[in-house]
């Protein structure tokens, strides 16, 4: 990552070398010249809210920048809203917007003319992880024993609930269901994670994909029960979360005979012609923050994964990220009718 | 009891001069909020959270809740002087509200909207005090055939309620529900009615619908009329809060009755916005005066008031048990609890007991601070009837114009709010009753997508309405009261034929 950063900065030197020096040494520390927006294309009170929301607060508390943070939701059409308008304000680099998988399954599921290249990347902020919850009174103990009993039961019978449709929450869900046999989840959208995870503590649905921050509160009352995490690896986090457990004691989904693996980004971008020094401004202000104790205490408590990546890593993860969306959504029929 | 003990002991966190003085700041801002149009309670609380965080969470979260309360105190203002609901749930509010403001008896219209308020909302605040376990675990019991139950009830006793005619109800309704659907689906993932407008991706907003649909729409019935505001030229007299406090005992089922619906509402979480017209469609039909609900009664200002305020109040239950936002606001309170270090859940009352017991005493506090404090204020808003009509018209076009703005910052927003003062104009000109369309533009949606969930659940199967008690009996009261005037009809006819048959 270090090494990307000075390549980074090798190459913004050698660009201003050229240029007139007075004016390099300006680029080089640009700032803010009014309150940046920070656009939140989701709606209030989920993850995305709550980790913008968070990081205006560092800022203001840590007076990180002279120029205020002012966030907004723009959560219309799935988020198209946000993105439209970091799209149309391509010559602004006062907004910037945090991302959710609808980056991706947004303009696939709709239609909306929106591409994450239409904005310039800035930084990963962390992976946010998925889990396979159900009730804490269901026989299942492991997630081997609750695709089994999908296996054996009829069609459709199991409800999932989820996050919106088409969105990632339904998108994991199908990945899941090419390990059961065929048998298919009644997939049932709310219209957030918060309500998911208390309409499977009241039964009303089998089972949820909640990020752990949605879902941590009910985990240690004991009315839900963790069975598998989406990633390639057990967390990091070993302090312990309930009396027994901590976030590394959950298996991974693949160990436990359901190899699927999703991770939703936690990401910043700003708008398309932002330059290179305005670029840095962010990358310097969010690396900041990350420095903070609050923010790693956050971390913890949503068991994020934290990477951290900008500029070119950044980039091809989410150019990689784009085609397994693409892909994940054309063989679950969720693209829109015009692709 | 433990509840009273612990309750003191919260009583001893909230009442320092620090934080009565926080209160004092924070319902101010809160009424101040809540008579424009379309700042709203949430976006308030979003904007000074950040301020809060050097603070101890007990203060800031009194500091906010304040607001909170200040909001829905102050949504009423604007409903009975202007008909303009500031905030979704005054909608109601302006039914008979501002009749009464045009009959002279602005004040008497909010003393009672304070006052039912605050009794809302100390019976909420009992509630949480007391039951706050137990109820928490009613509110799991709501899956989404029951929320449909819920809404399906809410439209139930709301039908009937215009004086126009049945089938421009129908009508109005309906467009209603169109309106609700444009945007995104959110059962099925896709775009709906937006014809590649990105504009419409939003849908229409109901806030800028109602500013425009009441307040546009009364500024230019009101020009049309000779550019004055009725009941303009009444008396100030100072002894509104007596004279309105003798009127109120004789209420005393509606009080209880709203009370109920709004706990309900708040709870299970509906929201505050469906409570109030819960609240009014029921009072209006149970009432002796039913009849003259519209046209300027007091006590169709106190069921819609009192149903708001104690469901806006009981919302913080699902949030501080649950952890599930029972509205907008609650949600970005929500956001605040987390950035404090405190996670709201199941937990949260055994973990932070300081801080929920603080709170809580807080709500006891924070409305009796706010009565006081618009009680006060009622002559003095009640004058600015006094002001020429051609220096406050224009005024409150821009502060609509601004409220619209707010909303979703987006000037299309703006001219959408112009279109809809036409429209409510020509509404009123038809004899078109608005009051259905906003009803079906709020809660159209929700109902929509909890149907939706429901059927998905059961793969088609209505009955799942009826698959137990607590779903069953709401459909069942939905159904009773919908036919309720044919009921009535056919009684009355029944009664009619006894009485011929007997003087036969």
């Amino acid at each position: 990552m270090k090494r990307v950063q000075s390549r980074i900065g090798a190459a913004a030197l050698g660009c201003f070398a050229f240029a007139s020096v007075a004016t390099s040494a300006l680029a080089a520390e640009w700032q803010p010249t009014k309150p940046v927006t920070f656009i939140i294309p989701a709606g209030t009170g989920g993850g995305a809210d709550q980790m913008a929301r968070f990081v205006q607060g560092v800022v203001q508390k840590h007076n990180l920048m002279k120029q205020p943070i002012v966030v907004i939701n723009k959560a219309g059409g799935a988020g198209a809203e946000g993105f439209l308008e970091m799209k149309s304000s391509a010559n602004d680099p006062h907004k910037i917007v945090i991302t959710l998988s609808n980056l991706f399954t947004t303009p696939l599921g709709t239609g909306t003319p929106f591409n994450w290249k239409d904005m310039k990347p800035v930084a990963m902020l962390a992976l946010d992880q998925f889990v396979l919850w159900v009730n804490a009174e269901s026989p299942y103990k492991t997630a081997k024993d609750y695709i089994e009993a999908v296996k054996a039961a009829p069609d459709r019978q199991f409800k999932m609930g989820g996050t919106g449709s088409k969105q990632e929450d339904q998108i994991v869900t199908a990945a899941v269901e090419k390990q059961t046999g065929g048998k298919k989840f009644t997939y049932v959208p709310y219209a957030g994670g918060g309500t998911v995870a208390v309409q499977l503590v009241g039964k009303h649905v089998d089972s949820s994909v909640n990020n752990p921050i949605e879902a941590v509160q009910q985990w240690r009352a004991g009315q839900l029960r963790p069975l598998c995490i989406f990633d390639a690896k057990r967390s990091t986090y070993t302090d312990k979360v309930t009396d027994k457990e901590a976030w590394s004691d959950i298996p991974t989904c693949k160990e436990s005979g359901l190899p699927v693996e999703y991770q939703m980004l936690r990401g910043i971008f700003t708008t398309k012609n932002a330059t290179q020094a305005q670029v840095d401004f962010y990358v310097d202000l969010f690396k900041k923050v990350m420095a903070t104790p609050e923010w790693k205490d956050f971390m913890e408590k949503g068991a994020f994964n934290q990477t951290f990546m900008t500029g070119a890593d950044y980039e091809k993860w989410v150019a990689d990220a784009e085609k397994q969306h693409a892909g994940l959504m054309k063989d679950a029929g969720f693209l829109a009718a015009s692709q | 009891m433990d509840e009273l003990n612990a309750l003191f002991g919260g009583f001893a966190v909230a009442v320092s001069p620090y934080n009565i003085l926080l209160m004092i700041i924070g319902i101010t801002l809160g009424v101040i909020i809540g008579v424009l149009p379309g700042l709203g309670g949430a976006n308030g609380v979003a904007i000074l959270l950040p301020l809060t965080f050097s603070m101890p969470p007990t203060s800031a979260i009194i500091l906010l809740t304040s607001i909170y309360w200040g909001a829905l105190f102050g949504g009423a203002i604007t409903s009975i002087l202007f008909n303009i609901p500031g905030e979704p749930w005054s909608v109601a509010t302006t039914f008979d509200g501002h009749p009464m403001a045009q009959r002279g008896k602005a004040d008497e219209a909010l003393v009672g909207a304070f006052t039912s308020s605050f009794v809302g909302a100390i019976f909420a605040v009992a509630l949480i005090t007391f039951l706050a376990p137990v109820v928490a675990k009613f509110a799991l019991e709501f899956g989404p055939a029951e929320f449909f139950a819920v809404q399906f009830l809410t439209f139930a006793s709301f039908i009937g309620m215009g004086r126009g005619s049945p089938s421009k109800t129908i009508a109005s309704m309906c467009l209603g529900f169109a309106f609700a659907a444009v945007g995104l689906d959110n059962v099925t993932g896709t775009l709906r009615m937006t014809f590649g407008q990105e504009e419409l991706l939003n849908g229409f907003k109901f806030l800028v619908a109602v500013i425009g649909l009441f307040g546009v729409g009364e500024i230019l019935s009101s020009m049309e009329e000779g550019l004055h505001f009725r009941g303009a030229a009444a008396k100030l007299r100072m002894d509104a809060v007596i004279r309105t406090w003798k009127q109120l005992p004789a209420m005393w089922l509606t009080f209880l009755r709203s009370c109920v619906v709004g706990c309900w509402m708040g709870i299970t979480p509906g929201g505050a916005t469906p409570a109030s017209f819960m609240g009014y469609g029921l009072a209006k039909r149970f009432s002796k005066k039913g009849a003259n609900f519209g046209k300027g009664e007091l006590e169709g200002v106190v069921a819609p008031e009192t149903a708001a305020h104690a469901a806006g109040t009981s919302a913080l239950l699902p949030m501080l048990t649950l952890g599930i936002p029972g509205s907008p606001t609650a949600a970005v309170l929500l956001g605040g609890l987390l950035i404090w270090g405190l996670q709201p859940g199941p937990l949260m009352f055994v973990e932070q007991k300081d801080f929920v017991w603080g709170l809580i005493a807080s709500m006891y506090m924070g409305n009796i601070v706010g009565l006081v404090l618009v009680l006060t204020c009622v002559p003095l808003f009640a004058a600015i009837l006094r002001v020429p009509f051609s220096i406050i018209a224009p005024a409150i076009i821009v502060i609509c114009a601004i409220g619209a703005f707010t909303v979703n910052n987006a000037m299309f927003d703006v001219w959408m709010m112009l279109v809809f003062g036409v429209m409510g104009y020509l509404f009123s000109r038809l004899g078109y009753p608005l009051p259905p369309l906003v009803l079906a533009m709020v809660l159209g949606d929700q109902a929509e997508s909890s149907f939706r969930q429901a059927m998905l659940i059961s793969q088609g199967n209505v009955a799942v309405f009826w698959s137990n008690w607590l779903c069953g009996g709401i459909m069942t009261l939905g159904v009773v009261l919908m036919f309720w005037p044919l009921i009535q009809i056919v009684r009355s006819k029944m009664r009619k034929d006894a009485a011929i048959a007997r003087t036969a």
